[in-house]
């Protein structure tokens, strides 16, 4: 088990770094943010004098170990547009964002896990194929067009809600309820198979044919195991709590994570886009090692596979 | 059968509809089991002897029909509310599966799964439930049992697991054990372990005994009473000796033809032409005559009822067969 977390520790700050090198290469090759941040008409000298202040002048792959020397050190750079520490850029947008997302985290599972079991139990009625036929709807309209949709009927028409900003909580409402929509509609589905699959397993109709109500044959037999194949999902889920908002974010002017993406890479702020992408990877690789954690919590299959065991 | 009956179905119909079609799985079994009796039911796969009795106990899915009647004790079990079953299921009748492993639930341990019973039937608290599982898997011969007790069923294996399902079945102390072909998924070895387990089981609590299975040497020295069922419907029924001694339907002597002898000279083992009929399009009368070598066209068009041909010896078919005489030695068989 110990070894089992190690290596995938070891994995998890391999993929990180993966995505660091990766972001600094592509973002480099992609454009000139002298060009961008000075404007294409700027003279030469102001432009080398930028490059030679950022240090674009040096060979890629000596700035490419600067890069990393300094970010073992805790120092990622600082912002091309005001000086200041990328990261801490980075960071003071982090609640913002989860002040949508964690809401929208909490629908999609309140809303899809009860839907998805529901649905399963009553597989091929009226109410199934309702609950399957909404969520699809949800999970098929791109987020922007749902997004513009609630405005349209809650701001423009209703004015009972605002269209976009962060004045108050009454603002966080519509990205919530957009962010939710999908991924509660996601979940029912996932949920709802993974609960037929497990309620067609012969351990489902001994445990009836033990004496057991229906009831508890749901609750203690069929739940634990249709939960296992539902972590991925979740995992998935969470590990998106930080980026999984741009477009939304976008759209409702919400000052978040994925808006300050958005700008950061328009404008070529190389180390605020870098310390993004890193604290994004560091977020979703933590995500995909508790799902890891949790199956083995949850599978004693899993947990004795690990053990070395048979 | 002199006392009264433990449990007798009369005219049980169970009908799966798959959309339009509807298929009948088991078509107007009469069926009687005495207290401590062993019956054993044979016949191939999809002859509806396990749907029969899961029906029986309501343990089918919702799309089944289920026609007749099943009375346990005389208390009518067709079409009884969910509490009155639950109330049968594990405590009067029990049941196993086929495959054992996957029978016991992968995420939890032995021990729970056996307290659970425990609790729920013998109204044990979790001290006295932990005691009496550790006995139970003493008297199924599990060895080191208090081990076994924390284990999950993925770490035994499928004999362990049988052992297992047997002393759950136990834990409610029924009256009735059906075993649906419990040794099917095992080793040679283990199987020949599991049947005498049944038998040492059935001597000390006295219950009654159905032994599903395909395969007519299980049957035979496990059981009192022998049932052959076909297509959904039942062919013949007999004491096993007489039934293995004078099988009087077609269908049933092809079976005994099948089995290779321990004795005697070496033959040719004969196998029974043609396939069993999908429950979609079951022959209009006798659902064994296409494959029959003695059936002419009245077995084609009328269904045959079941009657007596001797004592305790039930058989439907119209040819009536004489004792001793078997369909596979006519030319046409031959052919």
């Amino acid at each position: 088990m110990l070894l089992f977390a190690a290596s995938r520790l070891f994995r998890a700050l391999l993929t990180i770094l993966f995505v660091m090198t990766f972001a600094f290469f592509v973002l480099r090759a992609s454009g000139d943010p002298a060009l961008l941040i000075l404007s294409v008409d700027a003279p030469p000298e102001a432009l080398a004098a930028f490059r030679k202040a950022w240090g674009l002048d040096q060979p890629i792959w000596q700035q490419y170990l600067a890069y990393i020397g300094h970010a073992l050190t805790g120092d990622f750079g600082k912002s091309m547009r005001d000086g200041r520490p990328a990261i801490d850029l980075v960071m003071e947008r982090v609640p913002a964002t989860l002040a949508i997302t964690l809401p929208a985290l909490a629908l999609k599972l309140g809303i899809g896990i009860p839907a998805g079991i529901y649905a399963a139990l009553h597989r091929n009625t009226f109410a199934d194929r309702m609950t399957m036929a909404l969520s699809v709807a949800g999970f098929t309209m791109p987020s922007f067009v749902l997004a513009l949709l609630l405005v349209l009927i809650f701001s423009v028409t209703l004015g009972w809600l605002p269209a976009s900003g962060n004045d108050s909580p009454v603002n966080a409402i519509l990205p919530i309820i957009t962010l939710g929509t999908a991924g509660a509609a996601i979940m029912a589905r996932f949920t709802r198979s993974a609960m037929q699959e497990v309620l067609g397993q012969p351990f489902v109709r001994a445990a009836s044919a033990k004496g057991l109500s229906w009831r508890r044959v749901i609750s203690h037999h069929a739940l634990p195991n249709a939960a296992i194949p539902t972590v991925t999902i979740i995992g998935f889920m969470v590990g998106s709590l930080v980026a999984g908002a741009v477009v939304v974010e976008s759209v409702f002017a919400w000052p978040g994570i994925g808006r300050l993406l958005v700008s950061a890479v328009a404008n070529r702020d190389l180390a605020v886009v870098q310390a993004l992408l890193m604290v994004i990877a560091f977020w979703m690789v933590m995500a995909n090692l508790a799902v890891d954690l949790a199956y083995g919590w949850l599978d004693p299959r899993v947990r004795s596979a690990r053990a070395g065991g048979h | 059968m002199v006392s009264a009956p433990l449990i007798a179905i009369e005219d049980l119909t169970v009908d799966f509809a798959n959309g339009p079609h509807v298929s009948r799985a088991v078509d107007g079994i009469a069926l009687q089991l005495a207290p401590a009796e062993a019956l054993g039911i044979v016949g191939e796969s999809g002859s509806g002897k396990s749907v029969t009795w899961l029906a029986a106990l309501g343990l089918l899915p919702g799309k089944a029909a289920v026609r007749g009647s099943v009375r346990l004790d005389g208390r009518e079990l067709v079409g009884a509310p969910p509490r009155e079953l639950e109330a049968v299921r594990g405590k009067r009748i029990a049941m196993i599966f086929q495959d054992p492993s996957s029978c016991l639930n992968p995420v939890h341990r032995i021990g729970w799964q056996l307290g659970e019973a425990l609790r729920l039937h013998r109204g044990l608290d979790r001290r006295a439930a932990d005691a009496e599982a550790l006995r139970l898997l003493d008297q199924v011969g599990i060895a080191d049992a208090r081990r076994r007790l924390g284990d999950y069923p993925h770490q035994l294996s499928g004999g362990l697991n049988q052992r297992v399902m047997i002393a759950m079945a136990l834990a409610g102390q029924p009256d009735l054990l059906v075993a649906d072909e419990p040794t099917t998924a095992l080793d040679a070895t283990i199987q020949a372990q599991i049947l005498d387990l049944l038998r040492a089981v059935r001597r000390d609590t006295g219950m009654a005994m159905v032994l599903i299975s395909h395969d007519l040497g299980v049957v035979a020295e496990n059981v009192d009473r022998v049932a052959v069922m076909y297509a959904g419907r039942l062919v013949e029924e007999a004491p096993g000796q007489e039934l293995f001694a004078r099988p009087r339907h077609p269908y049933t002597q092809g079976l005994l033809a099948a089995l290779p002898e321990l004795t005697g000279r070496r033959r040719r083992l004969a196998a029974i032409p043609g396939t069993v009929p999908e429950p979609g399009s079951l022959p209009a009368g006798c659902r064994f005559a296409p494959r029959c070598p003695a059936a002419d066209h009245r077995c084609a068009i009328e269904a045959p009822p079941i009657q007596s041909v001797a004592v305790h010896h039930r058989t439907n078919c119209h040819r009536q067969i004489e004792p001793g005489f078997s369909v596979w030695s006519l030319p046409k068989a031959a052919e």
